[in-house]
């Protein structure tokens, strides 16, 4: 009955386009016109703090919940569960039966996803084994940790080679050795051709991994494109420590900088870092240290979402 | 179409998998034997002090002076033979019309009456549901040899004869209440099962997963078709059991049991045919409403006065036991949810095949009117994203001005 998942030609389109996407529960909006383009083969980051309506953005694009407005094409697919088999999805709430063997909850997701059950299986063990928890392919859901469990419903997710990726909210839960070891997953499978979107409420992730971001705010895109564009919307930052408190140099800091740690932090001036140089010599500064950084995510998400946004996107990550 | 069958083939694997080899099956097979078993203590107990008098008896239409004749060479039986295992007769006085009289003897229940024994005197003659060479007529002839003192005993003529019409009508309107209890029973036993595996699903959290890889009415026709197939595999263990403990307890076994007017094989088809349709519809009502719930508590809420509604419903049904044509039966096979059970009395009373095949259809095209709107409702009501806190009270926890300010001179390269 089950047909082994063929690979299919590769769309030379975006894996995933939106168009404004709306979405209306009762009345609140979710989701609010929201636009943007995937192409495929990126690692694609969508940033936005808990109840920005990037976990039912992601549901709309995966078909799982019909948009109120708006429309969406996924590998090609006007309807996107006719591209189910091409799809890997590991939702925010992460679920497996607890009294299901690790392998065979592995091969569930892939029987869903259309691979015969015996195939399915063969690939669970040799995920498993990849992954050192071949001694756990025979144990209930149950008696696995958190981090493991985890683990296995990303195999799951992957195990039938997705074309494209959709993890909402991976990172959560996980401690830091098993976060990296996902962010090598995710390395990984972009580097077998895979199409990656992930949400989090963690830029640094995002920094990390991605080469395109859309920031969500409030239903809305605030950006959408790369991560280094979103980077050159800010000036790059300056931060100078002097001997001197003050003298004639003064004059070349711009008003609104501010102290951190007994250092002057500024944006670069338009002019370049030639004549701010000169002009701290000349004017006598005595410099100390002295540092052109270039922004981060995290400062252009500032930026772009507000920093209303990003103070709930700070707090959320403490909790 | 086939991406539905398939997503619901692969459900229902699962399903049927992790319900049939879990421990707690073995529990839901034996969940019957324990009323059965009750039932066989109390019965016994009830069975031996009724015995006496509920065990058929040869009615004997004779003269006082024939009949004591008679008595006193079965007593002389029961000397050599356990009396229990001896013949009862009864005596009741000749009326003009014999034929008619020996209708009426066989259609007597209390005492219940095998078979009518006359012209004792003369040519004896036997009429009942006995067979010639049977013990009942065998004892008849030792006991009629012994009155006969010294003559020669005439022969017993026999004449085999089924129920009569009265009491046919009768066990065929039991049969039909007997099926519609058990369907009934069953149903409510089985979709309060599939509601509470619902919810447990959706504690799981593995509906979003399932709701991303196939059409979610996948899910609701892979679940309603596992506990189809677990209970069917009850269903058989059950009736092999039942029919264990008949023939066990019975001679003849399932062959003594008063026959339907559709004949043991089509009855217990239609009857299994029945079971199915009516678990289905009950099943994805409940499931419609588990998918609704999101705690246990609420179904528990929600499902008490779906539960009274079944019984409701039961009780309407039961309308078309002993007059499967009047209009409340007619109306209880044609409402959906009764229809089922209405027609199981049917099948028991009725001959005709065609109703049968109509409702069947009509029960299907319900099942998957059902499982469409529950299918929706469900991927209305449920799949529904959103802050997991409502927005006044997270509008509420946002901190102004907290930013942790996150630099970095070289950061790494996409994909690197």
């Amino acid at each position: 009955m089950l047909q082994q998942v063929q690979p299919k030609p590769v769309t030379t389109g975006p894996a995933v386009e939106a168009a404004k996407l709306v979405k209306d529960f009762g009345a609140t909006r979710a989701v609010d016109g929201v636009s943007l383009t995937v192409p495929t083969g990126t690692i694609y980051g969508v940033l936005g703090p808990n109840g920005a309506g990037k976990t039912t953005l992601l549901r709309m694009l995966l078909g799982i919940i019909e948009p109120s407005l708006g429309s969406r094409r996924v590998l090609g697919h006007e309807r996107p569960l006719d591209a189910a088999q091409e799809i890997g999805y590991l939702p925010e709430e992460r679920g497996l039966y607890p009294a299901m063997h690790a392998r065979e909850a592995i091969a569930f997701m892939g029987a869903l996803r259309g691979l015969p059950l015996r195939e399915a299986r063969r690939r669970a063990d040799a995920l498993l084994a990849d992954h050192g928890l071949a001694d756990w392919a025979k144990k209930p859901i149950r008696n696995l940790s958190k981090g493991m469990a985890q683990t296995v419903q990303l195999l799951g997710t992957i195990i039938h080679k997705p074309r494209l990726i959709v993890l909402d909210e991976p990172f959560s839960g996980l401690d830091a050795i098993n976060q990296a070891r996902l962010e090598e997953l995710i390395r990984g499978e972009a580097r077998n051709g895979a199409t990656i979107i992930f949400s989090t409420h963690v830029i640094a992730h995002a920094e990390r991994l991605c080469e395109r971001v859309a920031i969500i705010a409030k239903g809305k895109v605030a950006f959408d494109g790369r991560v280094d564009d979103a980077r050159a919307r800010l000036r790059p930052i300056v931060r100078l420590r002097t001997r001197e408190a003050d003298g004639p140099w003064r004059s070349v800091i711009p008003a609104d900088a501010r102290t951190e740690d007994d250092h002057l932090v500024f944006e670069l001036p338009t002019s370049g870092p030639e004549p701010l140089l000169k002009a701290l010599i000349d004017g006598g500064a005595g410099i100390e240290a002295l540092a052109i950084e270039r922004p981060g995510l995290h400062d252009a998400f500032v930026a772009i979402a507000g920093e209303a946004a990003a103070a709930a996107m700070a707090e959320e990550k403490l909790q | 179409m086939t991406k539905l069958l398939r997503g619901a083939f692969v459900i229902g694997r699962r399903d049927f998998s992790a319900t049939v080899l879990s421990k707690t099956f073995l529990f839901f097979l034996l969940g019957p034997l324990f009323p059965l078993l009750f039932g066989a203590i109390f019965g016994g107990i009830g069975a031996s002090v009724a015995n006496s008098r509920e065990r058929p008896v040869v009615a004997v239409v004779a003269s006082p002076a024939d009949f004591a004749r008679l008595a006193a060479a079965r007593e002389r039986l029961t000397a050599a033979v356990d009396p229990d295992r001896v013949v009862r007769l009864a005596r009741f006085d000749a009326e003009p019309d014999l034929a008619a009289q020996q209708k009426r003897l066989l259609a007597t229940r209390d005492p219940p009456v095998q078979a009518v024994l006359s012209n004792v005197a003369g040519q004896p003659q036997l009429v009942g549901s006995v067979r010639p060479e049977g013990t009942t007529a065998g004892q008849l002839r030792l006991i009629l040899a012994d009155s006969a003192a010294g003559r020669e005993p005439l022969p017993l003529g026999v004449t085999r004869t089924q129920s009569s019409s009265g009491s046919l009508t009768r066990d065929r309107a039991a049969t039909g209440q007997i099926g519609q209890m058990i369907l009934f029973f069953l149903t409510l036993l089985l979709s309060t099962m599939l509601l509470s595996q619902m919810v447990e699903e959706k504690s799981n959290k593995i509906i979003e997963v399932v709701a991303a890889a196939v059409p979610i009415e996948s899910l609701f026709v892979g679940k309603l078709f596992a506990m189809a197939a677990a209970s069917l595999l009850g269903l058989i263990v059950w009736s092999a059991a039942g029919a264990g403990v008949i023939a066990s307890l019975k001679a003849g076994g399932l062959a003594t049991l008063p026959q339907p007017a559709t004949g043991w094989p089509t009855f217990l088809a239609l009857t299994a045919t029945y079971f199915a349709m009516n678990y289905l519809l009950f099943g994805a009502v409940f499931l419609t409403i588990g998918a609704q719930a999101s705690t246990v508590r609420e179904v528990q809420t929600l499902s008490m006065p779906v539960t009274f509604g079944q019984i409701l419903i039961f009780a309407f049904a039961a309308t078309a036991v002993g007059s499967p044509n009047s209009g409340t039966a007619l109306a209880a096979e044609a409402f959906p949810l009764s229809s089922p059970l209405a027609m199981v009395a049917r099948a028991a009373q009725q001959p005709e095949i065609l109703p049968h095949l109509a409702a069947i259809a009509w029960q299907i095209l319900w099942i998957a009117v059902i499982l469409r709107l529950g299918a929706a409702l469900f991927r209305k009501t449920v799949l529904k994203s959103g802050p997991r806190l409502k927005w006044w009270r997270r509008a509420a926890k946002v901190v102004p001005m907290r930013i942790e300010t996150r630099t970095t001179t070289e950061p790494l390269a996409p994909g690197s």
